[in-house]
């Protein structure tokens, strides 16, 4: 009898609470949210070693100014991303991720690029209970709701596609001589680590030579060279723009044709592909998950029109070959939606909250049938990929979007 | 056995790139005694300038090959002049912060101006397999052949005309040089362009290789540094059989001795060793200086 008298007290100003909630929900905001305007940070290497990524700030900084322009920002509210350039060097990200909280009081931080700035953060974002919201870098370890409850990531990450290349590998080739180069760092052992799960303990056994390179290497052609010496027939190509150039051309010159899986951090034919040489390049297979600007299939497309209006007009000193540019749009754009869910409740928690409920949400620079999705207990926004052949001018699509919660 | 001469040969025309780098290097410290960090930077922006001078004035090869040889050149006089000659009685370490300078900026200026994609620069020679062989190809050659004919120049200059002798001496012994009527405000500028021009040969060369880039020459500079001090810092004989030497073994022991991992180390060992053991070099001259 109690008990259920204290239910029906509880009951009772549950409702109450309820029937409040919508004028307290009204407007509700935490530092760097206002009436006004939104504040939010970012950093991105705009000088140092990784500095060609530095146009996802200026693409990110060029949506944001778009949105103001022609809709007033969201909901009401201007956007103002404060940017600062860490040099793709961890102790400066701290110190300017540091500033841009304390002292320039951010709502949340958004799309801080770089797998070693966004680990040097990590632990001190959750502890302050700041969102890293949309991290731009495919590492696994941002996807951990529970341990990690204030970080999430963005893309593909590098095991899901280690994955898909290792089960096409076991299904096309069960008797492959597998060799491997890999960037010698997180970035590459991650793939490195997808690709062996998905190989599975037998299927390991088919690698016969697994090699490593320096960023600082001026070239990879030695270790090709020993790739094909070490007779392989499949060639998993986990290389940043530079190195899987060199590797595709010295390939080709030393009359190498293994079965060649190429990590989609290469992938962009305007970048990778035409400076390695087309012809050399034909039969490499990749995955992608968004609209390469490059590629003339999509030429009329009208996602692809809208993207290149955009380039012209708020970013026209962008280079349009450059797919870090769709890459930035495309994830603003998420952003935008997050910011439109939370309404007019700007605190950190419901932007964690809003950027875990994103339901089929379709963005139009993605590739056909891939589409964001998020959970309480999915912090993976975008997790399906399109496994790709090069056929001498563009990437062809084949077999099935692949990937996502299914597998 | 294929595969170790592969790598032989691969190793060689690296090497021809290191060589051609510490070419530049032992240029500079022939005519000034300074060892310029912002070599690299400087050939690297250089070869941007011959990009764009083919790519975007759609010149010939060999044209903007001259032109950006003859830019260079008045580049580096230039930075000479504005740069340095007001740090000349500066000390050293004045000095050296201002070479850092310089790499910073070439390096943010050529990412301002051209970008940060890769880009694919062309090489002059025929792309078939020479001799129908598939170790080396004629862009590898046509680079060693080239870094030699350039050394036989810079020796045929240094050793035979007044000028060179008037450089060498202005480097060597300012004081004195100039008690006999050489300018040496002057060839401290002509050794900053030579040096500019040597480097951006070995840009131009490297870059077809490579990929242009903004930061192409970072790690080649390395390699570079480790060459031109195993040869011998002011012998630009020794700095080109250094290059080959660091290009073969770096090669040869990344693939059979201590891995890929280890390869940048092989250099960093080298440049420490020969400081330690042997500063002068293989082929260089032990200086012994009068306090």
């Amino acid at each position: 009898m109690q008990l259920g008298s204290r239910f029906g007290v509880a009951a009772v100003a549950a409702a109450a609470l309820a029937l409040a909630a919508p004028a307290l929900a009204q407007k509700k905001y935490d530092t760097g949210a206002s009436d006004k305007e939104i504040v939010f940070g970012h950093t991105n290497p705009y000088s140092g070693p990784a500095s060609a990524y530095g146009t996802i700030g200026r693409a990110l900084e060029a949506y944001f100014k778009k949105v103001n322009e022609e809709q007033g920002g969201v909901n009401g509210r201007k956007l103002r991303m404060i940017t600062y350039d860490d040099g793709y060097s961890p102790p400066k990200t701290v110190e300017m991720v540091r500033r841009l909280i304390e002292q320039d009081e951010v709502l949340f931080l958004f799309n801080t690029l770089g797998t070693p700035p966004n680990s040097a953060i990590h632990k001190y974002m959750n502890a302050k209970k700041v969102p890293q919201l949309f991290v731009a870098t495919g590492a696994t370890k941002w996807n951990d709701p529970k341990g990690h409850p204030w970080t999430m990531g963005w893309q593909p990450n590098y095991q899901i596609e280690g994955q898909i290349y290792a089960k096409y590998t076991l299904k096309e080739k069960p008797n492959a001589k597998i060799g491997i180069l890999y960037q010698n760092d997180d970035y590459g052992k991650d793939y490195l680590k997808g690709f062996k799960d998905g190989l599975g303990a037998a299927g390991q056994k088919l690698i016969v030579k697994e090699l490593s390179y320096e960023v600082t290497d001026p070239t990879v052609d030695s270790q090709i060279i020993e790739l094909k010496g070490a007779g392989a027939d499949v060639f998993f190509n986990i290389t940043t723009p530079k190195f899987a150039a060199q590797a595709i051309r010295k390939a080709y010159d030393i009359g190498w044709k293994p079965l060649h899986f190429l990590n989609n951090v290469s992938a962009s034919v305007g970048s990778v592909l035409v400076p390695a040489g087309l012809e050399k390049s034909v039969d490499i297979i990749s995955t992608q998950y968004f609209k390469d600007p490059t590629d003339p299939q999509w030429a009329n497309d009208p996602a692809y029109k809208a993207w290149s209006d955009w380039m012209d007009k708020y970013y026209p000193n962008g280079d349009k070959k450059d797919a870090s540019n769709v890459y930035g749009y495309n994830v603003a754009m998420g952003l935008i939606q997050v910011l439109k869910q939370c309404g007019d409740e700007l605190t950190r928690e419901n932007i964690m909250k809003q950027a875990a409920s994103l339901k089929n949400f379709d963005l139009p620079m993605l590739l056909p049938g891939i589409k964001v999705n998020t959970s309480p207990t999915d912090f993976a926004p975008i997790d399906q990929e399109q496994l790709i052949k090069f056929d001498g001018k563009m990437w062809v699509r084949f077999g099935e979007v692949l990937g996502g919660s299914g597998s | 056995m294929e595969a170790f001469l592969h790598q032989i040969f691969s190793g060689l025309a690296a090497g021809g790139i290191y060589a051609s780098v510490a070419l530049a290097l032992v240029m500079i410290y022939t005519a000034t005694h300074h060892i310029n960090f912002a070599q690299g930077e400087m050939a690297m922006f250089a070869t941007f300038i011959g990009w764009a001078l083919i790519e975007w004035g759609g010149l010939n090869f060999w044209v903007a090959f001259l032109l950006t040889i003859v830019i260079a050149f008045c580049g580096g006089f230039a930075i000479e002049r504005i740069v340095l000659r007001p740090l000349h009685d500066k000390p050293v370490l004045s000095i050296i912060i201002a070479f850092i300078g310089l790499l910073v900026i070439f390096n943010a200026l050529a990412g301002w101006i051209f970008g940060f994609t890769i880009k694919a620069f062309p090489s002059p020679f025929p792309t078939s397999p020479p001799f129908g062989n598939r170790f080396l190809n004629w862009h590898e050659i046509g680079t060693v052949g080239i870094t030699v004919v350039v050394l036989l120049l810079l020796f045929a200059f240094f050793r035979l005309t007044p000028l060179g002798l008037a450089m060498r001496a202005a480097a060597f012994n300012p004081e004195s040089a100039r008690l006999v009527g050489i300018r040496v405000g002057l060839m401290l500028a002509l050794g900053w362009g030579l040096a500019a021009a040597i480097g951006s040969v070995a840009g131009m060369l490297v870059a077809h290789v490579v990929y242009l880039d903004p930061n192409m020459m970072a790690g080649i500079l390395l390699y570079g540094f480790a060459s031109a001090l195993l040869g011998g810092i002011d012998n630009p004989g020794g700095a080109v059989v250094g290059g080959f030497i660091v290009g073969v073994a770096e090669n040869v022991l990344g693939a059979y001795v201590i891995g890929t991992e280890l390869k940048l180390s092989v250099a960093l060992v080298l440049i420490i060793g020969v400081l330690l053991v042997k500063p002068a070099g293989l082929f260089g001259r032990r200086i012994v200086t009068r306090v």
